[in-house]
C-alpha cells in the first residue's frame, strides 16, 4: 500500500531521512519507534506530503504521490492524520470540528455528516461530548475527538505521530484502546510511539530508526526478545531502565 | 450654549442638506462606515498576501505597507486630491477622494494587524487543516481567520476608532463632515468657539465610545456562546 524507495531528506546539512526503503501491506499495523530525532516524525509526515522529500520516490497504491498533476487536497483527504497536539480547532465545536472536512471537501451535506460525526464520537465514547469545545476537553478526549475527525473522511490509511506524548499519563490508554480498536477492525495503520507495550500487543511489525535510518524490521516478539541491531538492543535497554515506563 | 445648540443642531447633524450636499455627522457616519466597510476587506486581502510564500504577492504588498506606515495620512489625503483626477481624467468629489485615502491608508495599517492575527495561530492548525485536505482558501476560511480575527479584536477596535477620528481630516480639503461644519458653525456665531468645540469634542468621544462598546459586547456574547454550548 505504501512504498518508500530511497526516500532522502535533509534539514539544511541535517540528513533527517537517509536512503530509506520500506513497504507497508494493506490492513498492516506498523509501529515506528526509535530516539528522538531518528526520522520517525519525518517519516511519517512525508507519507500526506505535509513533509516534502530531497530524493527517491513515496508510492500510494502504486502511485508516485509526487507524480504532476495530482490533486493534493483530494490526495491529503484520503490519509487520516493524527497529531501529537491534537490541532482541533478551538473554535468549533467536537461535532463541528468532525463535520467541517466532509462538508467541505467532500461535499457531504450536513445532516450525513453530522449523523456520520456523531456515530464515529460515540465510537471514540464521546457521544455525549459532541457540543462541548476543544477547551472544555481533557487532553485524551481532545486527542479521541480528533481520531474521529480523522475517521470521518473514511480513509483508507490512518497515520498517527506520537498520538499520547503530550498527555498526561492517566490519559494514555484512553486513546491507545481506540487505536488497537481501530487496529482490530482491519484499519491500515502506521503509529509512531514510545508505547511499548502497546506495540508489543498491537503491532504486526515495528521498524525501529536512528540517524534517518530503518535499522531494525521485526514482529514485536523478534523485536523486544531478539532484536538484531547493537543500537536497538541499547534503546530497548535503557527502557527497561529503573525509571523508565511502559516496558 | 443651549441657544447654540437650538440653533444650529440640524446644520451639525446633516449640513445643508436638503438644499445643498448632505453633511455634518450625517456625512462622517458614512464616510467612516464605508471607509471601515472597505478597509477591512482589503486590509484582509493585503494581509493574507504579506503572509503568502509567493514572493510576488509579498513584496509590493510590503512596499506598501512601508511606504503608507511612513507618510502622514494629510499627505495621502493631498495626494489623493491630485493624483485621483489626473489618473481617472474627470473631477473626483471630495467625498471619494477622502474615501479612497482613508481605505488605502486603513488597508495598509489593517494588513499588519491581520498578519500579526494570522501568524499568531498556531502552525499546528494550518497543518492539520491540509492534512484533512482542506485547500488554502477554505482552510484560511474555515479555520485560521476566524480564529485569528476574534484575537485581532482589541487591535482592530483600535485601528476602527483612529479611522472615525481620521474622518476629520476631510476638513483639509473642504469636505463638509462634522469638524468642517463646525468650524463654519464657529465662523458665524464668533463669540463661543470654547462651546462649538467642546460639543464637537463630545460627539467624536461619543462616537468612538459606542463603537468601542458595541463591539465589546459582540466579543462578550462571542465569548458565552462558547463558554456555555
Amino acid at each position: 500500500m505504501i512504498e518508500f524507495r530511497n526516500v532522502g531528506k535533509f534539514y539544511g546539512s541535517f540528513r533527517a531521512l537517509d536512503d530509506v526503503t520500506e513497504t507497508i501491506a494493506r490492513g498492516e499495523v506498523v509501529v515506528i519507534s526509535g530516539p528522538s530525532g531518528s526520522g520517525k516524525s519525518t517519516l511519517i509526515r512525508t507519507i500526506n506530503r505535509l513533509e516534502p522529500i530531497d530524493s527517491g520516490q513515496i508510492l500510494l497504491f502504486g502511485q508516485d504521490i509526487h507524480r504532476p498533476g495530482l490533486d493534493v487536497d483530494r490526495f491529503r483527504s484520503g490519509i487520516g492524520f493524527v497529531f501529537q497536539q491534537f490541532n482541533l480547532f478551538p473554535h468549533l465545536s467536537a461535532l463541528d470540528n468532525c463535520t467541517l472536512a466532509p462538508m467541505k471537501v467532500r461535499g457531504v451535506s450536513e445532516a450525513e455528516a453530522r449523523e456520520r460525526a456523531l456515530a464515529l464520537l460515540d465510537r471514540v465514547g464521546l457521544a455525549d461530548k459532541a457540543r462541548s469545545y476543544p477547551a472544555q476537553l481533557s487532553g485524551g478526549q481532545q486527542q479521541r475527538v480528533a481520531i474521529a475527525r480523522a475517521l470521518a473522511m473514511e480513509p483508507p490509511l490512518m497515520l498517527f505521530d506520537e498520538p499520547t506524548s503530550a498527555l498526561d499519563p492517566e490519559m494514555v490508554s484512553e486513546v491507545l484502546l481506540v487505536i488497537r480498536d481501530l487496529a482490530h477492525q482491519g484499519q491500515t495503520l502506521v503509529c509512531v510511539t514510545h508505547e511499548m507495550g502497546f506495540a508489543r500487543e498491537v503491532a504486526d511489525r515495528i521498524l525501529f530508526m536512528d540517524e534517518g535510518k530503518i535499522l531494525e524490521r521485526a514482529t514485536p516478539e523478534d523485536f523486544f526478545d531478539r532484536p538484531q541491531h547493537p543500537r536497538t538492543q541499547q534503546f530497548l535497554s535503557d527502557l527497561r531502565s529503573p525509571f523508565a515506563r511502559n516496558v | 450654549m443651549i441657544d447654540l445648540i437650538h440653533n444650529y443642531w440640524l446644520y451639525f447633524l446633516i449640513g445643508q442638506y436638503p438644499d445643498g450636499p448632505l453633511g455634518g455627522l450625517a456625512l462622517t457616519l458614512l464616510l467612516g462606515v464605508a471607509a471601515l466597510g472597505l478597509a477591512l476587506p482589503l486590509g484582509i486581502v493585503l494581509g493574507l498576501a504579506r503572509t503568502s510564500s509567493l514572493r510576488a504577492l509579498r513584496w509590493p504588498v510590503t512596499a506598501l505597507v512601508y511606504v503608507v506606515r511612513g507618510t502622514p495620512l494629510l499627505m495621502v489625503i493631498f495626494w489623493a486630491y491630485f493624483f485621483l483626477p489626473a489618473v481617472t481624467g474627470h473631477q473626483t468629489s471630495q467625498f471619494t477622494t477622502m474615501l479612497a485615502a482613508l481605505v488605502l491608508f486603513n488597508g495598509a495599517y489593517l494588513a499588519e494587524i491581520v498578519r500579526a492575527g494570522i501568524q499568531g495561530i498556531p502552525r499546528g492548525q494550518s497543518e492539520c487543516a491540509r492534512a484533512l485536505g482542506l485547500g488554502y482558501w477554505q482552510s484560511m476560511r474555515a479555520v485560521i481567520l476566524p480564529q485569528a480575527l476574534r484575537n485581532m479584536l482589541p487591535s482592530l477596535v483600535a485601528q476602527f476608532v483612529t479611522t472615525l477620528k481620521e474622518t476629520s481630516l476631510g476638513y483639509i480639503i473642504g469636505l463638509s463632515e462634522v469638524s468642517f461644519i463646525a468650524g463654519q458653525i464657529n465662523a458665524q456665531v464668533i463669540t463661543q468657539p470654547v462651546q462649538v468645540y467642546t460639543i464637537l469634542a463630545l460627539t467624536y468621544f461619543l462616537m468612538c465610545f459606542g463603537l468601542s462598546r458595541v463591539v465589546r459586547v459582540l466579543e462578550k456574547r462571542g465569548e458565552r456562546s462558547v463558554a456555555t454550548q
